[in-house]
């Protein structure tokens, strides 16, 4: 069955670029505020956009994010030709990080970041290789689970 | 506790003309780490921060805090400043330490 999609966009991410870093996660923040999606799925979304952008302006060298609407989900991917990921069971682990100096002083390398996009995530696909870049594949339901 | 309050406990002042003092505030993070800010903060909190950059505007937005204060005199660039103000986003800075901030408005909120 091919997949519905209502809506889509994508956003370019500069590499290394701090002072722009984490204006498409803003965008898309604002998008789903307007199409007046529920707070905690928005949250869930921007959250895990901003964290997955952040590595890709950290790590990747720039790359893009596309937000993908279905009838079921929210959908984020995002890619970069970055050198790619080489232990990722290790950087599921919170407080594991190859980040440097730099990127600390920012607010961000401190192991956090795929942690905290598998948390805010219904199911996360991550596509790495070395020398070839990552990509991610971030579903977020939109029926709100009150369970 | 309404942010006028907290403004005069710390002796804060706003960095940005969009303040709401009348905001009532019920919980503060204070934080340097933004993935901590991040997975753990609810909207409406107030940070409490020694970093200056953008990504605390950013990571505010992102999860609907209610205000920023920058602490030990430390000020955002200019542009940091135009990007909350854009966005209505309100700025505050203290000379207090971190240590000093958060010992204050724990025993004011408690």
């Amino acid at each position: 069955m091919s997949e519905q999609v209502l809506f889509q966009k994508s956003f370019q991410i500069k590499g290394n670029d701090f002072a722009s870093a984490g204006e498409a996660s803003v965008q898309i923040k604002n998008i789903l505020k307007e199409v007046g999606f529920d707070s905690s799925v928005i949250r869930r979304v921007a959250v895990a956009s901003y964290e997955a952008e952040m590595n890709v302006v950290m790590y990747g060298g720039g790359g893009k994010v596309t937000l993908r609407v279905n009838p079921e989900d929210v959908i984020l991917i995002v890619e970069d030709k970055g050198p790619g990921i080489p232990d990722v069971t290790k950087a599921m682990q919170e407080g594991y990080s190859t980040a440097t100096d730099e990127m600390r002083e920012m607010g961000f390398g401190a192991g956090m970041g795929l942690p905290n996009i598998k948390r805010n995530s219904d199911e996360l696909k991550i596509d790495t290789a070395a020398g070839k870049g990552t990509r991610l594949e971030i579903h977020i339901k939109r029926a709100v689970n009150n369970g | 506790m309404k942010l006028a309050t907290i403004k005069e406990l710390i002796q804060a002042r706003a960095l940005t003309d969009s303040v709401d003092f009348d905001m009532e505030v019920s919980y503060i993070k204070a934080s340097d780490l933004m993935s901590d800010v991040l997975s753990s903060s609810r909207r409406g909190d107030i940070l409490v921060t020694g970093l200056v950059n953008a990504q605390t505007v950013r990571t505010a937005e992102v999860v609907d805090l209610g205000a920023i204060v920058y602490v030990r005199g430390k000020v955002p660039s200019e542009e940091t400043i135009k990007l909350a103000e854009n966005r209505g986003f309100p700025l505050l800075a203290t000379d207090l330490s971190m240590f000093e901030v958060c010992g204050i408005l724990y025993s004011h909120l408690k």
